[in-house]
């Protein structure tokens, strides 16, 4: 693993961060805590933590935009080049942004004015704070647009948000960022709602344009895979605190705190696991020949056809896990909504326990739904806020047929098994944390005593330390009553960890499909060798602080 | 010249209630609403209790006279006490603004539940639904009572037919985004039946934007009975409604406005209270807005 | 684009059909005699034969319906069973004033109520803010025609600045049009207003509180630009929607609003086709209001196509 060597000691401050607090204006809660940073000329601050760390807050106080009336700077300075910028006017501080610091954000869909087109928007933070005439700045828009690689810049100067894709936009963003070379760049989580193969590209991109113009970075993000690639220097956070902070090989080779070993060890490592046995039992679900096409409608207008899933096959014996891996648009989505028969396919076979399930009917369908059962990705929605958990766990049994009683001591006996206490039953899903509603959404599958549960991005929406529970859980529970898991996953590590056999589906056909092993140390397609080259840090064990020895 | 300043010092004192300290206001303006509705509706409720005359017994020779110790407010072009009429008067204007309100909202749930959750009735129930919400209400209100008759009933129906459309693209709405929630794909999953899941899982969902729909409703029905009567398709000039003492009042209005005066603050104070809960409810129960003040 | 307009403009067909068919069964399945109703109780037996003959309905309700919709498609709605004059000639007569009327008190109530929202919605939480949304509320909870009293009171009455009632046609001049077109203008526009700067408010709010305009903000753009290039842009098509639904409430309200200034127009109209029970005036005036109103909300409808540039179907 190759990590940023440089030393910083000599460079400048451009950014000096003292003791920071912010507080909830309401109660005055401290959600940031004395919070120190330091970022110096050229170099890459990565601020690394879990959901609720306060990274976010950290970086909307620097540029003055924590929501007025919710959060407000109760103690500390932040100084830009020896001036403070709390207690700045308002004119002072937009007259900073931009010019000196400027910021990029998660969400590129939603970060651009989509009414406007992106060249005009870029062409504002020109009109903003210089005096040059519009041509002028229309071909410094250009040139910047040139610099962040974007293709045929004059028809994507006229073109607007919504016509361009995720990492387009954020090349966008990008530009918009740097057009005034300000000294310092704020990215918050700017690669996490990208593709893999896209978030290399961009990191790559904010890397040479950061070498070429000198500014200093502060990158915010969850990713230890990305700090290991892009980081001069880490902070890490936890509660609004910052807990540690090193030289990024320092911090992964020889962490001090416990928070950050305990950070380190729940990553993934890309590492596949030791191939099970395969006890040649039947099979649990068999796919063939799944077809999923969304047909264009319009008579006046035409859109075209689209392919969603195409030629899907593949089987699940008892007691194994199947990941199907790929980005977003790739099928895999569409291939779990088929087979749960949510949607219906165009074509093809679905076996589930021997019954065919493809062709059934809505209503001849739901005597058969009980063996198949699915954990969604969002913890948030997936269980009905009105109800309690014991309702939403008894309503499948009761469903088919369990009486009342007997269903709500089984939910309590489910309970136990995903590692939730009994009195849980009465409580509704608010009550609960991201990590245990999914715990309940997992025991309300297994519940049916289902042979296959699919599990589409189930751990995608969690911090890693609670990815690796729900992971482990499912493992267990797997053992325990032999269900075959279909894995729906982006995440290269995740799927390492969990599945036996991987399937690589892209634009909604498969690629590869072999053992996990296979398919990750010696991949033959060249669309599943980009994949696993993007996934970032992957020369690196980060749960053993040492370098991946067997690639 | 005499009660010229009144409708304006009144409007005043209403918009006081706004200007206080701003944590105050929050829950001072929703707690005097609720006390001003409350007072209206019980005084009118046991407004033959109260008043001090027959409202229906005319006096020709007390036609049209001020306020005096016998008659409060005065009377009218019969000789009947303005007082008594308005507060029996109010008994049928809250009538039909609660019933507007109760039948259109139950109707429309029924027909929104449908349309939000079969595909098949989308399509057709809300080219109904569109074509209802065209015809102005009050024209298609002026026509049904019309036809029906002057009763109270016939009113009720004339105001609800076109509250109806709202109430089911308000529910319509709130279930096409609920079934996509993946609860609601989880009950399928675990072989829930459609009414069931329609009933246990997107129903619920409806209730709150319902509550406030309802008072909305509320508050436009008893304005829009004021306005059937006062253009004359109301209900039945014998029975006093606010909106029949100011329909006979207006051939009298240069000379005594407070015809019109007093039926149309206690109708706007009424309205003016249901509509402030109505939107503290929304405020609430929405929870956008919730976590836009966090 | 030219699919999408094309769809739109089609898609009114059904609409208007299906308000027809209201139309239409609204007299006919009524309870009792249709023509007894219209004659009201003093009726002579010649009277209620010539209003069943002028109606068609003595022929079966399918023929009925046939006969009446041909009539209709060629721009018959039927003869005034008081005046006898047709129905389309009537209200030739009297739409102008009401066009004058209902478009000024639109241009006034846009005028007014967009930057009332879009300031309530910049200092939310403000007395700005509560200022708006009292008269706002206000607005919704007066009935309109004790809003125009108060108006001829207050401005013709006490002050004398304004004449009480009546019209004068702008051909006769501007002044003498709007001294008395606006009181009625003013009495129209306070429900409008209230409706459109809440639903600007609501909208702004939204907007405010989305990405982009941190985006904005985060250039260090002027605030002032935020607000108005930015995020009012964005806020304007629920605006405009509540501008089209709205339409219907203008249209009740000029009914009432010309009754209690006197003005001439198709409002009046209807008022006193309703009093004399005139029927075919009244149905005439339901088809011709639904049509201006779904006419009016499919220009709203293909105009957003110019605000949000995603709206391409």
């Amino acid at each position: 693993m190759l990590f940023k060597k440089r030393s910083f000691d000599d460079a400048p401050a451009i950014l000096e961060i003292r003791d920071l607090s912010v507080g909830l204006a309401s109660n005055g809660l401290e959600v940031l805590d004395k919070v120190s940073i330091r970022i110096r000329k050229g170099e890459t601050v990565c601020l690394v933590g879990e959901s609720g760390s306060g990274k976010s807050v950290t970086s909307l106080a620097i540029m003055g935009l924590l929501p007025k009336g919710a959060l407000e700077v109760t103690n500390g300075s932040i100084e830009l080049q020896g001036k403070n910028l709390i207690g700045l006017s308002p004119q002072g501080i937009r007259a900073m942004r931009a010019r000196s610091i400027s910021m990029i954000f998660q969400e590129p869909m939603t970060a651009l004015n989509p009414v406007m087109r992106v060249g005009d928007q870029i062409a504002e933070v020109l009109n903003t704070h210089t005096k040059i005439s519009s041509r002028e700045a229309r071909q410094r828009v250009l040139d910047i647009m040139e610099q962040v690689q974007l293709p045929n810049v004059e028809r994507i100067y006229r073109s607007y948000p919504h016509q361009l894709s995720g990492g387009q936009r954020q090349r966008i963003m990008i530009a918009m960022a740097l057009v005034l070379e300000p000294q310092l760049l704020i990215a918050d989580e700017p690669t996490t709602a990208l593709d893999v193969t896209t978030q290399k590209q961009i990191l790559s991109l904010i890397a040479k344009l950061q070498e070429d113009h000198g500014t200093a970075v502060l990158f915010i993000t969850h990713d230890m895979g990305v700090v290991a690639e892009i980081a001069d220097t880490v902070y890490v956070m936890k509660e609004g605190q910052v807990v540690e902070n090193a030289p990024v090989e320092r911090l992964l080779r020889e962490p001090k705190e416990e928070y950050t070993r305990r950070l380190l060890r729940a990553v993934p490592s890309l590492v596949p696991r030791p191939p099970r046995p395969m006890d040649a039992t039947k099979d649990a679900l068999s796919v063939s020949g799944l077809d999923k096409l969304y047909h264009g409608t319009g008579i006046f207008t035409r859109t075209p056809s689209v392919h969603a899933a195409q030629d899907v096959n593949f089987v699940i014996p008892r007691g194994r896990t199947l990941g199907i891996v790929g980005e977003s648009g790739s099928g895999k989505s569409t291939v779990a909504r088929c087979i749960m028969r949510l949607i219906d396919p165009t074509a093809g076979e679905i076996r589930i326990a021997d019954t065919e399930i493809a062709g059934l009917s809505r209503g001849e369908l739901r005597p058969h739904r009980k063996h198949i059962q699915i954990v969604f990705q969002d913890p948030f929605r997936s269980l009905n806020p009105r109800w309690t958990v014991g309702k939403s766990l008894t309503e499948g049994p009761i469903n088919y047929g369990m009486p009342h009683k007997e269903a709500l001591a089984h939910a309590a006996e489910l309970l136990e098994l995903v590692g939730l206490p009994k009195d849980a039953l009465g409580r509704y899903p608010h009550q609960f944390s991201g990590g245990q509603r999914q715990r309940i959404a997992i025991a309300r599958a297994v519940a049916m005593r289902p042979d296959v549960l699919v599990a589409d991005e189930a751990v995608s929406a969690l911090d890693v330390s609670v990815q690796a529970q729900v992971l482990q859980l499912l493992d267990e529970l797997q053992q325990k009553l032999g269900i075959a898991i279909l894995f729906i996953t982006h995440d290269l590590r995740v799927a390492a960890q969990i599945c036996d056999d991987v399937v690589v589906m892209q634009r909604g056909r498969v690629v590869e499909h072999d053992t996990a092993a296979n398919v990750l140390s010696q991949p033959r397609d060249d669309y599943t060798r980009s994949l696993i080259e993007a996934a970032p840090g992957r020369a690196w064990d980060f749960a053993n602080f040492r370098e991946l020895e067997a690639v | 010249m005499a009660a010229a300043p009144q409708p304006m010092s009144a409007m005043q004192t209403v918009l006081g209630i706004f200007s206080l300290p701003r944590n105050l206001r929050v829950g001072i303006g929703p707690m005097i609403a609720a006390g001003v509705l409350f007072a209206i509706v019980l005084v009118t409720a046991c407004a033959y209790l109260i008043v001090p005359h027959d409202p229906l017994a005319m006096n020709a020779l007390q036609r049209l006279k001020g306020p005096s110790a016998e008659h409060w407010i005065g009377t009218d072009a019969y000789g009947r006490d303005l007082f008594s009429r308005v507060l029996v008067g109010g008994q049928v204007s809250l009538l039909i603004g609660i019933g507007a309100a109760i039948i259109s909202v139950f109707i429309g749930l029924l027909i929104g539940l449908v349309a939000g959750f079969f595909r098949w009735a989308d399509a057709i129930i809300m080219r109904i639904m569109d074509s209802l919400m065209a015809i102005p209400a009050i024209l298609l209100a002026i026509a049904l009572v019309a036809l029906n008759g002057p009763s109270i009933w016939s009113v009720i129906f004339a105001i609800t037919i076109p509250e109806i459309p709202r109430v089911v693209r308000l529910v319509r709405a709130v279930v096409l985004s609920a079934r996509e929630e993946p609860y609601v794909e989880a009950a399928i999953a675990v072989g829930s039946s459609m009414p069931k899941i329609l009933w246990g899982h997107l129903m619920p969902n409806t209730l709150a934007p319902l509550i406030v729909q309802g008072t909305y409703i509320c508050a436009s029905a008893i304005l829009t009975e004021a306005i059937l009567s006062f253009l004359g398709a109301g209900v039945s000039t014998e029975i006093p409604t606010w909106g029949n003492i100011m329909a006979e009042g207006r051939n009298y209005f240069q000379l005594m406005p407070s015809l019109i005066f007093w039926p149309g603050l206690m109708l706007s104070l009424c309205i003016l209270s249901i509509n402030l809960l109505g939107d503290t409810a929304r405020d609430m129960l929405d929870p956008r807005l919730k976590k836009r003040e966090v | 684009m030219l699919g999408y307009i094309i769809r739109r403009i089609l898609a009114v067909i059904p609409v208007m059909t299906i308000v027809a068919i209201f139309v239409f069964l609204l007299l006919r399945l009524s309870p009792g005699d249709p023509a007894a109703i219209i004659a009201g109780d003093m009726a002579t037996p010649e009277r209620l034969e010539r209003i069943r003959e002028s109606l068609g309905l003595t022929e079966p309700l399918h023929i009925q319906f046939v006969t009446w919709v041909g009539l209709l498609l060629q721009g018959d709605l039927g003869t005034s069973l008081i005046s006898n004059t047709p129905v389309t000639t009537m209200i030739g007569q009297r739409l102008w004033p009401t066009i004058n009327i209902a478009v000024l008190t639109i241009i006034l109530s846009v005028l007014i109520a967009v930057p009332m929202g879009v300031i309530a919605a910049w200092r939310h939480r403000t007395w700005v803010d509560s200022a708006v949304m009292s008269f706002s509320v206000l607005g919704f909870s007066i009935p309109v025609f004790v809003i125009g009293y108060i108006f001829i009171k207050i401005f013709s009455i006490e002050l004398r600045w304004l004449p009480v009632q009546g019209y004068a046609p702008p051909s006769q001049g501007l002044w003498p049009f709007l001294q008395r077109a606006i009181l009625p203008c003013l009495t129209l526009a306070t429900i409008y207003v209230a409706l459109i700067a809440r639903m600007t408010r609501a909208s702004m709010l939204e907007v405010l509180g989305e990405d982009y305009v941190r985006t904005a903000r985060a250039k260090g753009v002027k605030e002032k630009v935020v607000l108005f290039r930015h995020a009012l842009r964005n806020a304007a098509v629920p605006i405009m929607t509540i501008i089209g639904t709205g339409f219907a409430l203008l249209i009740s309200g000029v009914v009432v609003t010309e009754s209690v200034f006197n003005i001439p127009g198709i409002g009046r109209l209807t008022v006193d086709a309703i009093l004399a029970r005139d029927y075919p005036v009244i149905q005439g005036m339901i088809l011709l209001t639904s049509f201006i109103y779904v006419f009016v909300n499919l220009i709203i409808d293909l105009s957003y196509t110019f605000i949000d540039p995603r709206i391409r179907y």
